[in-house]
């Protein structure tokens, strides 16, 4: 496989637009942290993010002063909560500039949001010979919950095909889009490769068939501004933790339509209207999806993160991303033995490599001592891997806080690991 | 401070760049296949027996240079020993890898494989170390496949 000369090494490294990094790096507690006696350089933003103070603050906020449930009290704490919790979804609505609230459900995260939309939307559609379609550089938690589905219901899975710059073929997706397809699930940016797909025009060509369509934004929506009304997709899904936020949060945006007309994911309180005996009436959107106390603490901090973001600037930041990721490849492409794993036109974020002859743990091992905290493994994306013929890769994925030096940090303890297997 | 030569001593990376006794068994009376979900390391031993003598022993498998070096030298070791002998070995190269005591005779029982002592500088590099192991231990119990969980 002979990777063509990508466009992000060929592209000029640009210089980054104004990002005062030194600035924002305090913004972030954990990046002042040493490790082996080296300043930490946090390169694995891909597996999840760190969380700038005001996140930090927002939580202790919650549990300090209004530590209280919500849509229930009548004393001034649930009060408070409640307009904070309800306040992160407004943000988040803004931010992914959906029309409505109701269209705003919290989830633990993408995986969970992917699996509501799984159980409660496409199940009751999905029967014997029926098909779903995914892509070839999915996550596990956009592929294995579809396959639960065909097993449970003898649907198939069809996987649309990618080229060896892990870029998806769109003829090839076309072509699995048929008269059986019951929904299209995408991720919009590959968490083990940077692909990022056209997603607007894959939406596109999907609902021209009648396919619903599900995009799998957890590695898109830290990096590049969405706007689910241009996309037109049927439901996207993040995390927050990767958004700068904390864990166990997350968010499915789904079209009130079919909002509307899927049954609750989980029963429990706060998803009901009333409730006898006899008979349940659910409660109206979005609360007929968030049964039982919700992640309280994990929303406000959530729509903190997103505060952080939107002061920002999520454009420029991804500029200074993109720039960061095209310095990063041209350093890691003049490395004798380095063979990039995922070299598509449209990328961010993340770079993924393998180095001859040795094991991504052991250069993951290697990097830690020199202070270099990556991902290596196979990414939760075991055949994007078979895909590749390898096992696993290293990966360095960047947010805005990361630099230059940085990136000249992982090259240099690229250096030491080929030293150390001489 | 733990340093990353502390763990990729000399003759694990010579064993990783050329594993010893690689390859399979064809028949081989008793097998098994390790796994470790986590990072996706699979070793498969293959070993007969002549009586409770291991006779011949070869793996083969994919992983990080631990797990191979690890593989490697314990072929090299395990090669006519008694069944007896390569269980006790486990479970000195267990409590060396881990940070346990290894008595002064123990130490002396490990000869070569001494050199994984710097593993246990590297808690999560444990299960590299001891997926050969497991592995030998399961073949030797007629347990087919065994993962580092």
């Amino acid at each position: 496989m002979t990777p063509r000369p990508s466009s992000v090494a060929v592209r000029p490294a640009t210089e980054p637009s104004r990002l005062d990094v030194a600035r924002i790096r305090e913004d972030f507690p954990a990046l002042r942290q040493t490790v082996n006696g080296k300043v930490l350089v946090y390169l694995d933003n891909a597996a999840t993010a760190q969380k700038p103070q005001t996140v930090l603050d927002a939580l202790r906020k919650f549990y300090e002063c209004e530590c209280a449930n919500v849509h229930r009290g009548l004393h001034w704490m649930s009060e408070e909560a409640t307009r904070d919790y309800e306040g992160s979804r407004e943000k988040v609505r803004r931010f992914l500039s959906a029309s409505d609230t109701k269209e705003i459900v919290f989830v633990r995260g993408t995986t969970e949001a992917i699996n509501l939309v799984g159980q409660c939307f496409v199940r009751p559609r999905l029967g014997p010979g029926d098909e779903i379609l995914i892509t070839a550089m999915e996550h596990h938690s956009n592929i294995v919950p579809w396959q639960m589905l065909c097993e449970a219901t003898g649907a198939k899975l069809r996987v649309a095909p990618m080229n060896d710059d892990g870029e998806l073929l769109m003829d090839g997706f076309e072509r699995l889009l048929t008269p059986r397809t019951r929904i299209a699930a995408v991720s919009h940016i590959s968490n083990a490769l940077g692909t990022v797909n056209p997603v607007a025009r894959l939406t596109e060509m999907a609902h021209s068939r009648g396919v619903p369509v599900l995009l799998d934004g957890a590695q898109a929506a830290p990096h590049v501004p969405v706007n689910v009304q241009e996309l037109d997709c049927d439901f996207y899904a993040f995390s927050g933790h990767k958004l700068y936020g904390p864990t166990g949060i997350g968010v499915l945006y789904g079209k009130e339509k079919w909002l509307e007309e899927m049954p609750p994911y989980q029963g429990g309180g706060d998803m009901i209207r009333s409730v006898t005996f006899d008979k349940t009436t659910y409660n109206s959107l979005p609360y007929k999806f968030e049964a039982g106390t919700p992640h309280i603490a994990g929303v406000i901090g959530l729509g903190a993160g997103v505060d952080y973001l939107n002061e920002l600037g999520l454009e420029r930041a991804g500029a200074y991303e993109n720039g960061l990721l095209a310095y990063a490849t041209e350093r890691l492409r003049r490395i004798p033995g380095v063979r990039l794993i995922g070299t598509a036109r449209e990328k961010a974020g993340v770079l993924s490599f393998v180095i001859r002859g040795i094991h991504p743990h052991d250069v993951g091992t290697i990097l830690d001592r020199e202070g270099v905290a990556v991902r290596a493994g196979h990414h939760c994306a075991m055949p994007v891997m078979d895909r590749f013929g390898i096992p696993a890769t290293t990966r360095a994925s960047f947010a805005f806080y990361n630099t230059r030096e940085e990136v000249d940090a992982l090259a240099a303890g690229i250096e030491k690991v080929k030293e150390v297997f001489g | 401070m733990p340093e990353v030569r502390d763990l990729y001593q000399e003759l694990i990376v010579e064993h990783a760049k050329k594993p010893r006794n690689f390859g399979k068994i064809e028949g081989a009376e008793h097998s098994a296949t390790g796994y470790n979900p986590l990072c996706g390391d699979k070793v498969t031993v293959y070993l007969t027996l002549e009586g409770d003598r291991v006779q011949d022993i070869r793996w083969e498998g994919s992983g990080c240079a631990i797990s191979s070096a690890s593989a490697s030298l314990m072929t090299e070791r395990a090669k006519g020993k008694p069944r007896g002998e390569t269980d006790a070995l486990f479970d000195i190269f267990h409590k060396l890898v881990t940070g346990g005591a290894v008595g002064e005779a123990e130490a002396a029982q490990l000869g070569k494989l001494a050199v994984f002592s710097g593993v246990k500088e590297f808690p999560v590099r444990v299960k590299c170390a001891t997926l050969a192991w497991h592995t030998l231990k399961a073949a030797l119990e007629g347990t087919k496949s065994v993962t580092t969980d």
